[in-house]
């Protein structure tokens, strides 16, 4: 009954009684306990979340519910503080963490009565795009290459929270996208990703990355429920001083997937000949649809794209450097002995990060170093300022851009570069986004030659998330994407 | 100026700003709570918290960058300053870098050459660190965070300062002037205000020397000894042929030296950029003029006003203005009062209680109506001056009112002519013998008499009355 169940469909099915909360619930716990070999969670809140689904089956029968969503589980990724539940960014240096708050998204969700059904895994402290920088090892794509039985990466670093929603073992979940978190995962296992303006949710309580690229987002089955989803966990939090004034929006009830007279740009910059020719037809063929569902497409330069990455990579491990430092075995935390405070913190630090925080820590730290700050973290700050002015300029111009989400689709798990470069490739496409701090949203439109999703990602201006969610609904509406990957975890 | 050496000195004070809650959490920041128990999420940087800015804090810099004739800037920007330490929480400092809350100002101070000014060179927020407690365990070092996160104000001079006198009359007068804006409470025994001492040596008409930082100095006598040592180090080593290594020193208050903490070499690279978790620091002229509006009088306004109003001098006007207590008690005494009179006994005889007792004078054991009521008395002839202090020694010590212990003890002057005679004759009938030297010239003993006539009176004859008298019945 709750096959490719969604947040949409369940609100319906809770309403008209035909299951309960405890039902599905009890349902999902049960798939991902068959579901281990993916290694979607880190951990499972098998107690809470049935406790949790009781008392919104009673409260449907008081007739008291939180929202027309109560009783709907979804998983979190383990990077948001959830009170009295382990806490680890899937490091080891937190693996024994346990907070004592709750994340403002979190509790956002919360108030509206969702459950949660447990902590994702992802790429220890959200590095990475592969999610093999686990402490608690790699997540599995459910999907699988025609005819091949090799495992393929989910994506990262959400690869929890878009592998689980993939395989079907909740209705949406939680991610984080730093620079492409949200998008690139969404991407590989097809499932709908959103990336929110930056300031339009919450940042408090969340593990942090790098603070200024940092942005919640739902990883969800469609864009309805990418829509409902942001709705509950957006708004303005005075304990994050980045975040928006901007009201909440009624994204759902306000969702409107006609795109007569509005206007696609298509960037030059995202073209490459290294580019699969399947992601490029997809590409083409979206435009063409858009096009004759009435959009007007404009082709368009956003010529400092190919430097975002570079700037990225400094930016982003600059802030990740000092984020970092709290993680000293002081407080909290792992801590292994030293002989004296400076031992004491080598030990911890070198035992509790794993190879790819520290090379982010190590290159954050030399880029914001005396004399090299000019030449690296500066530069990039004006890199990042130019490619802000790229999207201004093509906003002042179109409605929103059309590219692909990722530069390829998902890789075996084994065939991972060694290169850690050829691997920040992956990014290229949806960093600029976070540099610029506007939205964008990655939907599946089709499955390559091999069976494998192909993800496209469209872009807005700054809060403008209510147009990106209206033409991702009319691509959504036209090409109904119902592909789904065969249920090979199922023991 | 030592044997044609130069001495050139900078300042950092570092002034905890007066607020009950941190810079970035709701904290409370009273001193001597027990450890640990001041302490937010926020505070002790545990995954996911953010820093918001307490407006409180900003209104108090931008109150004491006025008070220091400074610039006000529209815009600033937090940064951090990135270092470990097992009492720095988050692994960095929120601090202010290249653009501080407030920029160029200025301070005058006052000195036996006379006035002198000295430069601002700016005023910036920033958060305070734990405290690292190396005694309560053999093997561990203990952390307490109450500190962590309370908003410093760390105000760096010019060096426009040339002697230990000058760089104590500064941090006197920048303590003075932020308690007057009431948004330092000054102490320093608590901590509320240090300063980190920049002193450099050359000779006269020579380019500036090396300079050395000297560390967290918590009293006025220390930094005055410190910087005074640490001068002679190094016009010694210079004078021995070596160079003065530019470092961080500490002063030991035992030996009463100055020793390395680091070199340059070994200087923190502390990684400064500006804080991605808070958005720069903006504000609106109308709010700062608003501030503007309602700064109290400053001690110099007040010392100009003294001087007008009361006629004092301008010792006397500097002296009583310097602390803000002070000048205060003063206002409430001269009331009605002759200013002089009031300020003689408030610099002379109250000060030197004070100082005995050390104590402040909030806590001074004679009242402002107390202090009147005695200077009163004075006034009106019931009792002589020098009885008072008598009387104001005895108020010190039991807490009464001077005018029950002049009823108690019987102390009112006598002022009546007759009984004033009577005591004299009594004197004269008693020392024929001096009335001969005296009649025969020795006019000095005119004392003698007095004294004997006030002895009789138990120090209660109105000395006028008496000299006039026995003049009379000594000269016919």
């Amino acid at each position: 009954m709750i096959d490719k169940l969604n947040i949409v469909k369940a609100a319906e099915l809770l309403k008209k009684k035909e299951v309960s909360s405890v039902q599905i619930v009890k349902e999902y716990l049960n798939r991902i306990n068959k579901g281990k070999d993916l290694n979607c969670f880190n951990e499972v809140s098998s107690t809470n979340a049935v406790k949790d689904a009781e008392a919104s089956d009673e409260r449907r029968k008081n007739d008291s519910l939180k929202s027309e969503y109560d009783g709907i589980p979804i998983g979190i990724k383990d990077l948001f503080c959830t009170k009295g539940v382990t806490t680890t960014a899937s490091s080891k240096i937190l693996s024994n963490f346990v907070p004592s708050y709750e994340s403002t998204v979190t509790q956002n969700c919360e108030d509206a009565g969702l459950i949660s059904l447990g902590k994702l895994n992802c790429d220890e402290f959200a590095m990475g795009s592969t999610n093999k920088t686990s402490f608690f090892g790699p997540v599995k794509n459910p999907w699988k290459s025609r005819g091949s039985n090799a495992e393929l990466v989910p994506g990262g670093s959400s690869g929890g929270s878009a592998a689980a929603v993939a395989a079907d073992l909740c209705t949406a979940s939680l991610g984080t996208d730093t620079g492409g978190s949200i998008r690139q995962p969404a991407s590989f296992t097809g499932t709908v990703g959103l990336k929110p303006s930056y300031g339009r949710v919450s940042r408090w309580g969340i593990v942090a990355f790098a603070s200024s690229l940092d942005q919640a987002g739902p990883i969800t089955k469609t864009v309805d429920d990418a829509a409902i989803l942001l709705e509950i966990i957006s708004g303005h939090d005075k304990n994050d001083s980045t975040s928006s004034i901007h009201n909440k929006e009624e994204y759902f009830k306000n969702l409107n997937s006609n795109v007569k007279g509005m206007k696609i740009g298509i960037p030059k910059e995202f073209r490459s000949d290294n580019l699969p020719s399947s992601t490029q037809k997809a590409w083409d063929d979206c435009r063409n649809l858009l096009k004759s569902n009435g959009a007007e497409i404009v082709d368009l330069s956003l010529p400092y794209t190919m430097d975002a990455l570079p700037a990225y990579y400094i930016i982003a491990p600059a802030e990740a450097s000092s984020n970092l430092a709290r993680y000293d075995g002081v407080r909290y935390g792992l801590r292994e002995q030293g002989s004296n405070l400076i031992e004491m913190y080598e030990n911890t630090r070198s035992e509790g990060f794993g190879d790819e925080v520290k090379r982010r820590i190590l290159v954050g730290t030399y880029v914001l170093s005396s004399g090299y700050y000019d030449a690296y973290y500066l530069k990039a700050q004006k890199v990042r300022s130019l490619i802000k002015n790229d999207f201004n300029n093509a906003f002042s111009k179109v409605d929103a851009i059309l590219t692909p989400s990722t530069p390829s689709v998902a890789f075996e798990i084994a065939n991972e570069p060694n290169d850690p470069v050829q691997n920040y490739l992956n990014d290229v496409f949806t960093v600029p986004v976070n540099l610029a701090g506007i939205p964008a949203i990655s939907i599946p439109f089709t499955n390559d030659e091999n069976n494998l999703p192909i993800g496209l990602q469209i872009i807005t201006n700054s809060f403008e998330e209510q147009k990106l969610l209206n033409i991702a609904k009319n691509i959504e509406e036209t090409i109904q994407y119902k592909e789904v990957p065969e249920k090979w975890w199922v023991k | 100026m030592i044997d044609g050496w130069n001495l050139v000195i900078g300042i950092e004070v570092h002034a905890q700003v007066n607020s009950s809650s941190k810079l970035f959490s709701a904290s409370s920041t009273k001193f001597g709570s027990s450890p640990n128990s001041q302490v937010s999420l926020i505070d002790a940087a545990m995954p996911g918290m953010l820093p918001v800015i307490n407006d409180y804090c900003v209104k108090q810099a931008v109150k004491s960058g006025i008070g220091l004739n400074a610039k006000i800037n529209k815009k600033s920007i937090f940064d951090r300053k990135n270092y470990f330490y097992q009492d720095l929480p988050q692994g960095y400092q929120i601090s202010q870098y290249k653009n501080p809350i407030v920029g160029e100002g200025y301070i005058d101070i006052e000195s036996k050459e006379g006035s002198k000014r000295i430069g601002i060179e700016r005023l910036h927020l920033e958060q305070d660190a734990g405290k690292s407690l190396h005694d309560q365990d053999p093997k561990y070092t203990f952390v307490d965070l109450n500190r962590s996160g309370i908003a410093l104000m760390e105000i760096v001079s010019k060096p426009d300062m040339n002697s230990p006198e000058e760089a104590v009359d500064y941090v006197r007068k920048v303590r003075s002037i932020l308690r007057y804006l009431d948004t330092c409470d000054g102490n320093m025994e608590q901590g509320s205000l240090r300063a980190d001492v920049n002193v450099s040596v050359n000779k006269a008409g020579d380019e500036l020397g090396t300079r050395c930082e000297i560390k967290n100095l918590n009293s006025f006598k220390h930094i005055s000894l410190a910087i005074t040592y640490e001068t002679k180090r190094q016009i010694k080593l210079i004078e021995s042929g070596k160079i003065v290594d530019q470092e961080t020193r500490l002063y030991d208050i035992n030996t009463g030296e100055t020793r390395s903490m680091r070199s340059k070499e070994d200087a923190h690279d502390y990684r400064y950029f500006p804080d991605p978790d808070l958005l720069p620091l903006v504000l609106e002229d109308q709010w700062i003029e608003e501030i503007r509006n309602n700064i109290p009088e400053l001690p110099d306004q007040k010392k100009e006003r003294f001087i007008k109003e009361y006629s004092l001098s301008n010792y006397d006007a500097e002296v009583i203005v310097s602390d803000k207590a002070t000048s205060e008690y003063y206002e409430a005494v001269v009331k009605g009062r002759t200013p002089k009179l009031v300020a003689t006994w408030v610099t002379g005889e109250l000060f030197s209680v004070l100082n005995k007792k050390n104590i402040s004078i909030q806590d001074s054991p004679v009242s402002t109506d107390m202090m009147g009521e005695l200077l009163d008395n004075i006034k009106t002839g019931k009792i002589s001056n020098r009885l008072a202090k008598d009387i104001f020694e005895d108020m010190c010590e039991t807490g009464k009112n001077p005018n029950s212990i002049i009823e108690e003890k019987g102390l009112a002057q006598i002022s009546d002519e007759g009984e004033i005679e009577k005591l004299v004759d009594e004197v004269l009938k008693n020392n024929p013998e001096n009335i001969e030297k005296y009649r025969n010239g020795k006019i000095k003993l005119l004392g003698f008499f007095v004294g004997e006539v006030m002895k009789l009176s138990k120090g209660k004859a109105n000395p006028a009355t008496l000299n006039k008298l026995l003049k009379k019945k000594l000269d016919y």
